[in-house]
C-alpha cells in the first residue's frame, strides 16, 4: 500500500534527537504562576477570583464567557497576588491572574462533577471537557468541547488523534504515547463513544516505530481504532493535509473537519480528555519539550501551566552558550520570544532556543521563479505570486490566487533559495482579508 | 542571558539551498560541455568563453555602480556569460561576444528589474540578437578541426552524418553544443541536486521525437532521429536554457505544456524553416508565452478541486 501523505511538504532537519530519549520529568514551579485570561481562541475568561483569595489546586479560577471561551484552573494552592497585565509569549499585554505559590499543592475534594465512565451520557462527557477548560493544545488552543459537540455526531465518520508531531524538534507527544500510550487509546475511546458511527484512527509518522508497535498492540480487539503510520514529512500533522492523509477527504480554508464528517484531536488534548473524564481533574498541567543546540539538557517536562519558561530552562540546566532566538512551540509554527520570563499556557508545547539565528543571517533576495514554493506547498498555491500580491497590496491578486487557502505552514519561507519571507507576507495579507470578512 | 533575542515571523529555520548556490552548480554543471568545446575548437573557444563571461560580469558590476546596488555576487551574469560564451561559433570574432554579453545584461536582464525579471533568457535573446544583426559571423561553422557545415545542416542537405561523433561531439558547431554526452554528464549533476527536473527537457525532447517522427518525411528512421536529437542546440537548450527558472512557467503543469510546445516549435523550425536549428528560437518563442501558460495552468487549491469532499 502506498505511504499516506499529502502533496508537497518538506524534510528539515527534526532535531528530535536531542530530546527524543529523555522520559518526562515533573517539575515544581518555584516563583509565582501567571494566568493570561486569554490563552485559547475566543473571549477570555473572566476572573472568578480576586485578589488575596486563597486558591487551591483544581479550583477555577477564570470562568468561560460566551461560547467560544474556556474556563482556566488554578494549577498550585496558595494566594492570588494580583490580577494585572502580564507579559505573554507574543510580545503582548494580557490581563492575568497571579498566583503566589505556597508549596503546599492542597487540592480541591472535587474539581469535575465526574462519575464512573459507564453511568456518563455523551451531554455529561461534552459537558466535563467543557468544564475542564480543555482547549486544542497542540497550539491554536481551540475549545475542545465545541469540537466534541458537532450538531449532527451522527455524521461523523472518523475521529482522528493527531500522533503525527510533524514540527521539527518537538518530543512531547513522542514522550507521551510512549510513556502513556493507554491514556491516549482511553481517550481517544471516550471520544468514540460520543459518536455512534465514527471510526477511530490514531495517526502516527512512521519515523515513531516504537509509538506505533506500542499503539498498535493497544488497540487489538478494538474494532473500532486502527493506527494508521503516516509518511513523516511536514506538515503531516496540520488537519487538513491529515485528514487527507488519513481518509482522502480535502477541506478547504472555509470548511471545518466536521464538515468532512471528521473530528481531529492532538494527543495531549486527548489525554486531557481522559484524564478530566475519567479522573476528574481539569486541565492544570501538560508536557513541554524544553530543546534546541544553545539548551544544556534538553528534555521533557511535565509542567503546571502557569510556570513561568525561564523556570524551564534553569530546570533544563540553562544555556550552554548564549541564543540568538528562542521560540515559543516548532521551528516552522512557533513564536519567537522577547524575552523568557512569560508564562506556559494551555497551548506551550516546547521551547526552543536556537544558537544561530537562520532568519536574521539570510538576506532576502530578488525571486528567481524557481518554483520549489510551488513545489512545496501542501495548500496547492503559487506562494511566490500571493507574496507579490501581499507586497504590492493587489486584494484582486491575493484572493483570485487562492491567497486564503494558505495554512500559514512555512515550507515556502523554508524552501525559498532567495529567502524572501513568504509565508510572512502572506499572513500578514491573509490576516487583512479575514478581518475584513468579520466586518 | 542578555535581554536581546533576535524576533521575527516564523518559520525560524531556512534550507540551506540558495540563489548563489545554485547558480555555481549551474556553472559547474556547464564546465563538461564548456570544457569539451575547448578540446574540441581550441584555445580560440577558451578565448571567447572568457571574454563573453568577462563582459556580461563586467556589464553586470558597472550597472550595479550606476544603481548602485550590487547584485553581481549572485553568480548569475557568469552563468549567462557561459551560456552564451557556449551558444556562439568558434569563429566569431572577440568583440561579438563582448558586445553579447552587455546586450544580454544590459537590455535583456537589468533593465527589464534584474534578476528575476526578464522575460527572456538573456543568453539566448543575445544570441538571437547576434544571429541577427551578424548572421554571416554567427553562422559561420569553418575551423581548423571542421570544415563546412554542422550535422543538421548537412542532414537537412540530406548528406549522412556520424551519429556516433554527433553524440560525442566532435562535430562542427557551436563551442558548447556539440557533445551530448559532456551535456547529459552536466545535467544528470543538476537532476540530483534537486536544482532541475526532468519535465521540461522531459517533454520537451518526447514532443520534439513525436513532431519529428509524424512531419520529418522519415519515417522511424533511428539513424535520422538521433542525428536529430544529438544535433544542434537541443540536449544544450532543452536541459540548460529551457530550465532556466526565470523565464519558465512556475507552474508545474504549465512546465509540461512549456516542453511540449517547445518541442513542436523546435521541429517546426527545423525541418518546414529555412535554416536547419530551430532551438534558440523556439525557447524565445517559449519564454514570451510562459505568463499566458502560467496564467492558464494555476494550479487548483487544496480542497477546492472535483475531489473536493462535499457533505452530504
Amino acid at each position: 500500500m502506498a505511504k499516506l501523505t499529502f502533496l508537497g511538504g518538506i524534510h528539515p532537519y527534526d532535531g528530535k534527537d536531542l530530546s527524543k530519549d529523555k522520559p518526562i520529568r515533573t517539575i515544581f514551579p518555584k516563583g509565582d504562576l501567571v494566568y493570561p485570561l486569554s490563552q485559547h481562541i475566543g473571549a477570555p475568561a473572566t476572573a472568578v477570583v480576586a485578589k488575596g483569595d486563597r486558591v487551591l489546586v483544581g479550583q477555577k479560577i477564570a470562568e468561560a464567557s460566551g461560547f467560544v471561551s474556556a474556563p482556566i484552573y488554578a494549577s498550585v494552592s496558595g494566594t492570588v497576588k494580583a490580577i494585572e497585565p502580564r507579559r505573554v509569549v507574543t510580545g503582548d499585554n494580557v490581563m492575568s491572574i497571579v498566583i503566589e505559590d505556597d508549596g503546599q499543592y492542597e487540592e480541591m475534594k472535587e474539581m469535575l462533577p465526574v462519575k464512573p465512565l459507564e453511568q456518563m451520557t455523551s451531554e455529561d462527557i461534552v459537558n466535563v471537557v467543557k468544564e475542564a477548560g480543555i482547549v486544542g493544545m497542540g497550539g491554536a488552543g481551540f475549545p475542545t468541547f465545541i469540537k466534541l459537540s458537532p450538531k449532527e455526531p451522527e455524521k461523523i465518520d472518523y475521529v482522528i488523534a493527531n500522533c503525527a508531531e510533524c514540527e521539527p524538534y518537538l518530543t512531547s507527544d513522542y514522550r507521551r504515547m510512549l510513556e502513556e500510550p493507554e491514556k491516549v487509546v482511553g481517550g481517544l475511546k471516550i471520544i468514540l463513544s460520543l459518536f455512534k458511527n465514527a471510526h477511530g484512527i490514531l495517526a502516527v509518522e512512521d519515523n515513531k516505530p516504537d509509538c506505533i508497535k506500542k499503539l498498535k498492540e493497544l488497540v487489538v480487539g478494538e474494532p473500532r481504532i486502527t493506527v494508521k503510520a503516516l509518511k513523516t514529512k511536514y506538515p503531516q500533522g496540520a488537519e487538513r493535509t491529515l485528514i487527507y492523509a488519513t481518509t482522502g477527504r480535502q477541506i478547504n480554508s472555509a470548511m471545518l473537519p466536521v464538515d468532512a464528517g471528521c473530528v481531529v484531536n492532538n494527543v495531549d488534548t486527548i489525554v486531557a480528555v481522559y484524564r478530566a473524564v475519567t479522573e476528574g481533574r481539569p486541565l492544570i498541567e501538560r508536557i513541554v519539550t524544553v530543546t534546541g543546540d544553545a539548551i544544556k539538557e534538553p528534555q521533557n517536562f511535565r509542567v503546571r501551566i502557569g510556570t513561568s519558561y525561564s523556570e524551564l530552562i534553569e530546570e533544563a540546566g540553562g544555556f550552554k552558550e548564549e541564543p540568538e532566538k528562542i521560540v515559543c512551540g516548532g521551528p516552522m509554527m512557533g513564536f519567537a520570544m522577547f524575552g523568557t520570563d512569560v508564562p506556559t499556557t494551555k497551548t506551550s508545547t516546547a521551547l526552543l532556543a536556537l544558537i544561530y539565528d537562520e532568519v536574521a543571517a539570510s538576506e532576502p533576495g530578488p525571486c528567481i521563479n524557481c518554483g520549489r514554493c510551488v513545489e512545496v506547498c501542501p495548500g496547492r498555491v503559487v506562494p511566490s505570486k500571493l507574496a507579490t500580491c501581499a507586497e504590492h497590496f493587489d486584494e484582486e491578486g491575493f484572493l483570485k490566487g487562492n491567497g486564503m487557502e494558505c495554512c500559514e505552514c512555512g515550507c515556502c519561507s523554508f524552501i525559498c533559495p532567495a529567502k524572501r519571507p513568504l509565508t510572512q507576507q502572506i499572513k500578514s495579507m491573509r490576516k487583512i482579508q479575514l478581518a475584513k470578512k468579520k466586518k | 542571558m542578555s535581554e536581546r533575542l533576535k524576533v521575527s515571523s516564523n518559520p525560524h529555520i531556512r534550507s540551506k539551498v540558495t540563489t548563489h548556490g545554485i547558480m555555481a552548480a549551474v556553472v559547474l554543471a556547464l564546465l563538461p560541455a564548456a570544457g569539451f568545446g575547448i578540446y574540441n575548437f581550441g584555445v580560440k573557444a577558451a578565448i571567447l568563453l572568457g571574454v563573453s563571461v568577462a563582459s556580461t560580469v563586467g556589464a553586470e558590476f558597472l550597472y550595479g555602480l550606476l544603481v548602485k546596488k550590487t547584485t553581481v555576487t549572485d553568480l548569475s551574469a557568469v552563468v549567462t556569460g557561459m551560456l552564451l560564451g557556449m551558444n556562439l561559433p568558434v569563429n566569431a570574432p572577440w568583440w561579438v561576444a563582448a558586445l553579447g554579453g552587455i546586450f544580454a545584461i544590459i537590455v535583456v536582464k537589468m533593465l527589464f528589474g534584474g534578476l528575476g525579471q526578464n522575460f527572456m533568457n538573456p543568453a539566448l535573446a543575445a544570441r538571437c540578437f547576434l544571429l541577427i544583426s551578424f548572421p554571416a559571423i554567427m553562422t559561420d561553422f569553418n575551423c581548423d578541426a571542421y570544415s563546412g557545415a554542422t550535422p543538421l545542416a548537412m542532414l537537412k542537405a540530406g548528406e549522412t552524418v556520424n551519429v556516433t561523433d554527433m553524440i560525442i561531439g566532435n562535430v562542427a558547431g557551436t563551442i558548447g553544443e556539440t557533445s551530448m554526452i559532456a551535456i547529459i554528464i552536466g545535467a544528470c549533476f543538476l537532476i540530483l541536486l534537486g536544482i532541475i527536473d526532468l519535465r521540461i527537457p522531459g517533454s520537451y525532447i518526447v514532443s520534439f521525437v513525436v513532431f519529428v517522427l509524424l512531419f520529418g518525411g522519415h519515417g522511424f528512421d533511428l539513424q535520422y532521429l538521433s542525428a536529430q536529437l544529438a544535433g544542434g542546440g537541443l540536449m544544450l537548450g532543452a536541459f540548460f536554457m529551457a530550465t532556466d527558472y526565470v523565464t519558465r512557467p512556475i507552474t508545474i503543469k504549465g512546465q509540461y505544456v512549456f516542453g511540449i510546445f517547445l518541442g513542436i516549435m523546435t521541429g517546426v523550425f527545423r525541418i518546414f524553416g529555412p535554416s536547419a536549428e530551430g532551438v534558440s528560437y523556439a525557447i524565445i518563442l517559449g519564454n514570451l508565452v510562459t505568463p499566458l501558460i502560467e496564467k492558464m495552468t494555476m494550479p487548483t487549491a487544496f480542497g477546492k478541486g472535483g475531489k473536493c469532499y462535499v457533505k452530504k
